[in-house]
C-alpha cells in the first residue's frame, strides 16, 4: 500500500507551506475582495457609463466582465511565482532536488509533484478567488466552481516552461526580467481588464497566445452562463495541456542533465 | 540498523564484493576527472577515498552513488549495474553529500521523515526511525528544531542521521567532517565507528589523513583522477614511509642553508616551506646526529609517520595547502 512518488514529494512542499498558510490564506482572500470593489466598482462606474460598453462587454456590467478575469489572472501569477525562484532554489541553493536524487526517486517524479504542487497552489489561490467573487451579486453564480479547474489550468500552464527555465539556470538574473516583460505584458493583455477587440491586431496576438486568454474566456463563459460550444472549450483547455505536457518533459530532461551530470 | 549480510569478511574469502569497480572512468567534456580506476569494497569494510582538492574523489562517490554516469570501465554494486538498477541500488544506500542538502525551513524531524517517505516508509514508521536516529546522533533534543540555525556539526549529525533513514547496507560519506571543530570531529568519529560495529559497509573521503587512519581499514590514495596507492593505513605508513619522522624549524627563511644538516641523518628527508622533515627509523637518533653536524634549529620534534607522509612522498605535495 505504497504512496505513488510524486505524492509523496508533494508532502514535503506541503511541509514547508504549512508554516505560511494561514497568512497566506488571509491575503489570498482579502486582496480580490480590494480588487473587485476598486475595479468592479470603482472603474466599473466609469465604464458602465459609457453607452457602448455593454455591448463590447458582452451585455454585462464591467465587475461580471473583470471579475472571471480575475480567477486567472491570479492564478497566472500564483503559477508564475511559484515557478521561478522556489525551483530555482530547490535546484541551487537549497540542493532539495539533489538530495532527492539520492534516493530512489527519479526527476520524472520531481516533475509530477511539482505539477500538483502548481496544481494546488493555483487551484486554492482561484479558490479564494472565487470566495471572495461569492460577496459580491453581479458574479455570484455557480458556474464560480467549475471555473475555478480552468484557472488553475491556465496558471499550470504558464508555470511549467517558466519551471523548465528555471531549473536550468545558474543565476536568477532572468527571473525579474521575465517577469517584466513575459509574464506582466501577458498578464495586461490577456484579456482580463478588456476585450482583446479593442486592440490593434498586433498586440492582440499576444492575447491569443498567452496561456491566460485561454483560462480567462473559459472562466468568463463558465461565470456568467455566456454560450461557449464545447468544441471551443476542447480547444482552449487541449492549448493549455500542451503548455503543461512540453513543459514538464522539458523541466525532466533539463532537471536530468542537471542532477544526474 | 542493518547491515552488510556478511559483517567484516575476510581479504580472499570468497565473498561477492558490494562494489567493484574496474577501469572507472569520469570525464566532463574534454576533462578527465577519474581516470581508470580500479577498486573492491567488500561487505562490512570500512574504505576510504584520500586526497586533495580536485582528485576525484566527490566524482567517484556521485557514480558510486548512481547519481552520475561513469564514462568508462566497469561498476557494480550489489552486483548490480547503476545505469540499469540506479533506483533499486539507491533504495539500499545511505547518501552523505560534501555538502549538506537538509531543508533548512523545516524542522530536524521533518527533515528525516520527509526524507523517509522518498523511500517510501509509511508515516508512522519514518517517524519512529527518525527518533532512533535523533537519538544515536545525540540530538534528541534538537528534533523540533529549525535546521537553520543549527550549528555546522549538528547538521552533519542531522545529514548522517538522514542518510541512515532507509537503514542502508552501504553508507556513502563526502567529506563527513571537513570544516567542522575536532570536538565536532570527535563525535561523528565516534558514531561512524559504531556504525561499522555494527556491520555498515562505509565508504568515506576525506583530506584528513587522521581521520583516514580513524576508520578506514583500507584505503586508496588518489591524486590528479588516478589511484596512486592502496592498503590499509599501517601498510601505506610502512611501504611510503619511514616509522618515526623527525620536524626541524629553523628561523623563518633559513631551510636552504640548514639543509645540509639534516641531510643523510634519517633514510631521506623533505624540505617544506616552514620546515624539513628527516624521515628515519629511530627519529631521536636522527636529531642527534643532525645536532652532531651542527645544526641549530628552533625547535625540533619526533612523531610518528602518518598518511600525510605517505601522501607526500607519493605525489611531493602536502595534502591541505
Ligand atoms: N560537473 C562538473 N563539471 C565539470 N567539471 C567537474 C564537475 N564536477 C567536478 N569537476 C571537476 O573534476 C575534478 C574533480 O572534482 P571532484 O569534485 O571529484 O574532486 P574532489 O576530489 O572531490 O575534490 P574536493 O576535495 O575539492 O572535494 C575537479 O577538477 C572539478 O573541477
Ligand atoms: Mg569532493
Amino acid at each position: 500500500m505504497s504512496t505513488p512518488a510524486p505524492l509523496r514529494v508533494f508532502e514535503w512542499k506541503l511541509a514547508v507551506y504549512r508554516q505560511v498558510w494561514k497568512a497566506n490564506l488571509l491575503t489570498s482572500l482579502l486582496q480580490p475582495i480590494l480588487y473587485l470593489l476598486a475595479m468592479g466598482l470603482g472603474v466599473g462606474a466609469l465604464v458602465n457609463k459609457n453607452g457602448g460598453s455593454a455591448r463590447l462587454l458582452g451585455g454585462v456590467p464591467y465587475i461580471a466582465f473583470v471579475a472571471p478575469g480575475l480567477l486567472a489572472t491570479t492564478a497566472m501569477m500564483v503559477g508564475a511565482i511559484e515557478s521561478l525562484w522556489p525551483v530555482h532554489d530547490a535546484m541551487k541553493w537549497g540542493r532539495q532536488y539533489e538530495a532527492m536524487s539520492a534516493t530512489p526517486l527519479e526527476p520524472s517524479d520531481i516533475v509530477a509533484a511539482h505539477v500538483l504542487w502548481l496544481m494546488f497552489r493555483t487551484g486554492t489561490a482561484a479558490a479564494a478567488v472565487a470566495a471572495a467573487m461569492a460577496f459580491f451579486p453581479d458574479v455570484r453564480s455557480w458556474g464560480l466552481i467549475a471555473a475555478i479547474p480552468a484557472a488553475m489550468l491556465s496558471g499550470v500552464a504558464l508555470g511549467m516552461p517558466l519551471s523548465a527555465w528555471a531549473v536550468s539556470r545558474e543565476r536568477e538574473m532572468s527571473f525579474p526580467i521575465i517577469q517584466r516583460f513575459i509574464i506582466v505584458p501577458l498578464f495586461l493583455f490577456g484579456g482580463a481588464f478588456f476585450p482583446l477587440s479593442q486592440l490593434p491586431i498586433g498586440i492582440r496576438i499576444i492575447g491569443y497566445v498567452s496561456p491566460l486568454w485561454h483560462g480567462v474566456e473559459m472562466c468568463r463563459s463558465w461565470v456568467s452562463g455566456t454560450h461557449m460550444t464545447a468544441l471551443a472549450a476542447l480547444g482552449h483547455v487541449a492549448y493549455l495541456a500542451v503548455f503543461v505536457v512540453v513543459g514538464a518533459v522539458i523541466m525532466r530532461r533539463l532537471a536530468k542533465e542537471r542532477l544526474f551530470a | 540498523m542493518t547491515a552488510g549480510d556478511e559483517a567484516s569478511a575476510n581479504a580472499g574469502a570468497p565473498v561477492a564484493p558490494l562494489i567493484h569497480a574496474s577501469g572507472l572512468r569520469k570525464q566532463f567534456g574534454d576533462f578527465v576527472a577519474v581516470d581508470g580506476i580500479d577498486f573492491d569494497v567488500q561487505p562490512g569494510e570500512a574504505f576510504g577515498f584520500l586526497g586533495p582538492n580536485g582528485a576525484g574523489k566527490s566524482s567517484t562517490m556521485r557514480m558510486i552513488g548512481c547519481t552520475s554516469p561513469t564514462s568508462g570501465g566497469t561498476l557494480q554494486l550489489f552486483g548490480l549495474d547503476p545505469a540499469k538498477d540506479g533506483p533499486a541500488i539507491r533504495r539500499r544506500l545511505g547518501v552523505v553529500p560534501q555538502m549538506d542538502s537538509l531543508d533548512n525551513e523545516l524542522t530536524v524531524e521533518e527533515n528525516l521523515v520527509i526524507y523517509g517517505r522518498y523511500f517510501d516508509l509509511s508515516r508512522a514508521e519514518a517517524r519512529r526511525r527518525a527518533k532512533d536516529l535523533l537519538d544515536f546522533v545525540q540530538l534528541t533534543d534538537r528534533a523540533t528544531s529549525r535546521v537553520e540555525p543549527l550549528s555546522g556539526g549538528m547538521k552533519r549529525r542531522v545529514t548522517i542521521a538522514r542518510s541512515l533513514i532507509n537503514q542502508p547496507d552501504l553508507l556513502l560519506l563526502d567529506e563527513p567532517t571537513t570544516g567542522l571543530d575536532p570536538q565536532a570531529r570527535h563525535i561523528l568519529w565516534d558514531r561512524l565507528y559504531r556504525l561499522k560495529q555494527q556491520g555498515v559497509t562505509l565508504v568515506l573521503t576525506t583530506h584528513y589523513m587522521d581521520e583516514a587512519e580513524q576508520l578506514c581499514d583500507r584505503l586508496v590514495v588518489m591524486d590528479a583522477g588516478k589511484i596512486v596507492a592502496q592498503g590499509s593505513p599501517r601498510q601505506l605508513i610502512d611501504e611510503h614511509a619511514t616509522r618515526e619522522v623527525l620536524e626541524l624549524r629553523f628561523r623563518a627563511g633559513s631551510n636552504a642553508e640548514n639543509e645540509q644538516y639534516a641531510a643523510g641523518v634519517g633514510d631521506r628527508h623533505e624540505v617544506l616551506p616552514d620546515r624539513i622533515l628527516v624521515y628515519a627509523h629511530n627519529g631521536d637518533e636522527a636529531l642527534a646526529k643532525a645536532i652532531a653536524n651542527g645544526a641549530q634549529p628552533e625547535s625540533a620534534l619526533v612523531r610518528r609517520s602518518t598518511l600525510e607522509d605517505v601522501f607526500l612522498r607519493l605525489t611531493g605535495r602536502t595534502l591541505v595547502e
